[in-house]
This record gives structure tokens, sequence and C-alpha cells, in this order.
């Protein structure tokens, strides 16, 4: 098991090493993979796809007080994929190992969804289409308040069927909410089926948000450079929607693209490949 | 109701920059408009989009306001009701949604439009707290309270406009959880909250008449319920009589009969409630209440009045 390397609190942010994220990035696989091996509880593949882009939200984009804590905000609006935001938490020192350890067991206080009140989590999420709608409230807020206070609001690509989503996408930008970044993990997979065959209608999704009055970027999913990049260039007068295209259970061959990742944890064997093959870089 | 929840909210607002308004596409009438106009970015209107009305204001009490979600009561509490649930309760925000019209007000509407079981709805929610105001007085102590709590969330049922004022002579002052009597009596006692107080105090004069002095309580908080003061009203009192507007599963009327069989009360309970029925029939506020059975006439009828 890998162990965590603390960062230090005075790190400035707002720059980005894509060697360094590499390498975080595995360890975060890792842990995770770690952690299947403890509970059955996990949805692995939905974090494997997400870890680039919250790792750019955390080391690239969220600034920091001078006291260590997050000027910024960040929303886990896909709540399943929260064991990449508790892995990065714990690396912050936000978390304890112990939270880790003892995550989805009793006793312990990190359950499968995040949960508002836990240390470094903005909201509780799980219930799919709730996230946007908060975080356009938070950056209404400090709007209101005069702050500059980015909110980044990370979804799923099944968060977009949600009409939920869309009211949200409409308010965001009839107030012209330039604080708010949200982040779509767009793997492809719902629950049940590839939503490019079941959902056809679904894409292009680029010139819906844009027609809702959103700037839009598209990036690869797994190019932290690239998506920390398409931040820093926006125009920032509108909020910013960044399309990355990811692969669900990205890094594992036997995860890649298979749904049933969602829900299931690597048995042993499955294991010790998934951790020779996340050595090996395939991500 | 609305018009002094209107006032009463201008009021606190110029006080307290943290106090906003999210309305999903309705006036909240009256003092709103000046209150919209002096403070236009704490006015915010969602259009016809409850669900981000009730997740924004998530975000913003999250963010350090005092946030109202205002809209008729159909729309603001079972529309958006995960994120009212989820969002606010399961979090545990000072957010107040306002419900406009409780039970039947809207009664030529149609029932897509009657929120007759909002009060049994909202009561089962864990965290979230429900006061129904029966006047106008009522209504500004409970905006008041809802406006400088930090608890946690708060259902505020409202009429629409029109109430006359009851509580005026009433010896108790309003206090959050706390049960009120609003008239003094001996012999029956009248547990009621919300519009329909109204029909209590003409029940109330049919008692009295008949020499059987009736007090009246107003139950306007009804989560967290005062169940000592109701076990003490079954106990010093020959009859207790629940009329509420309200569905009868999860009702008040419901609650007190528990509380009676818990508290071993000897007294006479009655209970008159909306009926467990949507109803397809149009006409006024009243009308709609006769036609579930809470007429004047037909409640005297059935506690024993000619």
């Amino acid at each position: 098991m890998s162990q965590p390397s603390p960062t230090p609190a005075s790190r400035r942010t707002n720059s980005f090493d894509p060697s360094l994220a590499r390498e975080r990035c595995r360890r975060y696989r890792r842990r995770i993979l770690d952690i299947s091996q403890q509970v059955s509880a996990l949805h692995v593949a939905p974090a494997f796809s997400c870890t680039e882009i919250t790792d750019a939200i955390y080391h690239g984009l969220m600034r920091r007080e001078a006291d260590g804590s997050f000027r910024d905000v960040f929303l886990m609006s896909k709540g399943h994929g929260c064991m990449i935001q508790y892995v990065i938490l714990e690396e912050q020192g936000i978390l304890s190992r112990q939270d880790l350890d003892l995550y989805c067991k009793r006793g312990g206080r990190l359950g499968a969804h995040p949960d508002f009140g836990t240390p470094g989590i903005a909201a509780s999420t799980g219930s799919l289409g709730h996230g946007l709608g908060i975080a356009t409230g938070q950056a209404c807020a400090e709007k209101l308040k005069g702050s500059d206070v980015a909110v980044y609001c990370l979804l799923s690509d099944g968060e977009f069927q949600e009409g939920s989503t869309w009211e949200a996408m409409m308010m965001a930008a009839n107030l012209n909410l330039a604080n708010l970044v949200a982040f779509m993990d767009n793997n492809d997979f719902s629950g049940l089926e590839r939503m490019s065959e079941g959902h056809k209608a679904f894409y292009p999704l680029a010139e819906k948000a844009r027609s809702f009055g959103w700037e839009v970027a598209e990036v690869d999913g797994h190019d932290g450079a690239a998506i920390f990049d398409a931040v820093m260039a926006r125009r920032a007068d509108r909020p910013l929607l960044v399309l990355c295209k990811t692969v669900k259970g990205k890094g594992v061959s036997f995860m890649e693209h298979v749904p049933i990742w969602h829900y299931r944890s690597p048995n042993a064997a499955e294991y010790q490949q998934a951790l020779a093959e996340i050595e090996r870089g395939r991500a | 109701m609305r018009n002094r929840f209107a006032d009463t909210f201008y009021e606190l607002g110029k006080a307290d920059p943290r106090l906003c308004i999210v309305v999903a596409d309705i006036s909240p009438a009256g003092s709103i408009a000046k209150f919209r106009q002096e403070f236009p970015e704490r006015f915010i209107n969602t259009g016809v989009s409850e669900q981000i009305m009730i997740g924004m204001t998530a975000g913003m009490a999250q963010r350090g306001l005092r946030p109202f979600a205002y809209t008729i009561a159909t729309f603001s509490l079972y529309r958006p009701f995960e994120m009212v649930r989820d969002d606010l309760c399961y979090q545990n925000l000072p957010v107040t949604v306002v419900g406009i019209g409780g039970g039947v007000t809207y009664s030529t509407l149609g029932a897509t439009h009657h929120a007759q079981e909002d009060v049994s709805i909202a009561c089962s929610i864990p965290n979230l707290s429900v006061i129904a105001p029966c006047d106008p007085s009522e209504t500004a102590a409970a905006t008041r309270w809802c406006a400088t709590q930090e608890q946690g969330p708060v259902y505020l049922r409202l009429g629409k406009a029109g109430e006359p004022d009851f509580t005026a002579a009433a010896a108790e002052p309003w206090a959050f959880g706390k049960l009120r009597m609003i008239k003094p009596g001996r012999d029956v006692c009248i547990l009621s909250y919300g519009p329909i107080m109204k029909r209590a105090f003409a029940v109330a004069e049919r008692l009295d008449a008949a020499g059987r002095s009736a007090a009246i309580a107003s139950v306007h908080t009804l989560k967290p319920l005062d169940r000592d003061r109701i076990a003490e009203i079954l106990a010093r009192f020959k009859q207790v009589v629940v009329i509420e507007e309200c569905a009868p599963n999860g009702s008040l009327a419901m609650r007190v009969r528990e509380i009676a069989w818990t508290s071993r009360a000897s007294c006479r309970l009655d209970v008159f409630t909306l009926q467990d029925e949507f109803k397809h029939c149009y006409g006024s506020h009243d009308d709609l209440l006769d036609e579930h059975g809470l007429s004047v006439p037909a409640i005297c009828a059935a506690l024993g009045l000619a």
C-alpha cells in the first residue's frame, strides 16, 4: 500500500506539472484498489474515469488561503465517484488514513457517497442531478458577497439526463455566473448502457450547452494539463462547461468500457492484475 | 397572510443582507415588489423551475446566506421533493421553504394545485420543522423566527390572502414549537391551525351558545409538536376536537390520537380532516372544505349540536 505524501500547505496553485500529475494519479488508483480489497461497496470504475479531472481541480485550479485551506470550492456532483476525492483529501491531510481505512465500515465516516459535514466535502450527493443546482446556489452566493471564490462542480454524463441539471444550466447562465465551472465526466456509460447508443439525442452536447449560454471546452479527460489549460484559458464572462472525454475504468484493461465495473469490486486475482497494469502505466 | 409575509420579509431583509428570496415564477405580492426593487440581486426568479429553486437555496445557505424559497405549496414541496429532502433536510441547512395556499386554498384550480398532504409529508422528513400560522399576525411572528434561526430547514405553510386576525386577543405570545391558546374556554378545546381556523371559531361560537364553553388553541408548529401541552389539554378538558385542512394520514388528528393513547387520556376526542380523496370539484375555498365534509354544520352535527 502506498503511503500518502502530504502536500505542503503553502503550495501555490494555478500551475500544473503533467509529470507530477501522472505519478499522483497512479498513486490514487493504487490506493483506491487497496481500499477495494477491504470492502466490496465501491465504485472503482467511475472513480478511475474522473481521476485526472479531480486531480487537475485540486492540484491546479483550486487556490489556497494562507492557512492552507482551500479558497475555492469543489463539489462532487457524481457522488458515486467519491473515492477519488477521498484519496486526494487523504493526501492533503484533510481526511485521515484511518478515515479511509474505515471506508463503508461501521464506526467510519466515509460512505460510498460523499456527505456534507465531512471535512473537505461541499455537499451530500449521490442522488444524481443535485450537484449543479447546489453549485449554482454557491456560485450565486459568492457573487452576491462580492468574493472571487470559484465553484468547481464535477458531474457524470448520466447526470445530464436529469431535468434538474438543465434547470441549473439555465439558471447559472441567466445569472451570468462566471465563477462557476462544471466538468462533465463523459465516459459514455450510464448504469445500463452506452449513452451514445441508447440516448443518441443526448449528443452533440457542446452545442446544447452553448445554446444555453455556457462557454464550452472539449478536452481529453485523462489529460490533466489539457483540463487545466482549458479552464485557465476561459473567457470568464459566463459559466464554463468542460466536456471531458473519458474512459470508464481507465487504467485497468478488464474494467475499461465494461459496465459491471460501475458496481463491482475486484477479487484478489483481479486486484493483482489491476495493480500491475497501473504500475506499467496503462493510465 | 401572503402580504404580511411580504411586509415582514421586506423589513427583515433591509436589516440583514444575508436574506434572499428565490421564487419560481410567482409574485409574493405586496412589499416584495419593494424588496425586489431595492435589492434586485437578492430577489431571484428561477422561472418555472422548482428543482433549481430549492437546489440553489441549499448552495446559498452553505455559503452563508439565509434564503427563502417561495411558490405555491404544491410546487414548493411536491415538485422538488427530493431536493427538499436531500439538499435541505439531509444537509440540515437553514432555508425556509414557503408554501403558499396550503390545503385546498386554490379551490378553483383543481387538485393539481391542492396541497392537501403537505403537512403530513413535511412532518415526515427528518430535520424539517413545519409551521402553519393561522392569521397574519402569526405569519409575521413565524417569518421573523424563520429568518433569524440557524438550526435547519423549515416548511412555512401560508394561506393565500384575506385571512382575518384570530390572535389579537390571545393571552399567550407566539413561540416556535409551542401550542398557543388563543381563546379561553372550560369544557371543550379545539385544536386547529392554518386558514381553517375560521371554521374553528365558528364551531366554538356554536358550542358556547349551547352552553359548552369552548377554548381554541393554535397548533401553529406542527413539527416539533408541543406534545406535552397537547397531553395536558387532553387531561384537562372533557372533550377535545381537532379541525384541520390536511389529509388524514400523518395529520395532527392522527398524532393527537397517538398522544391520547400514550397519555391514557379519557376525554372524548373528535377529529375533522380533509378526506383521503382527490376532489374533482371547483368553487370557493369554503366550497372545497364543505366538499371534504368540513362544513360548520357538519362538524357541529358530529359534535351533537342540533
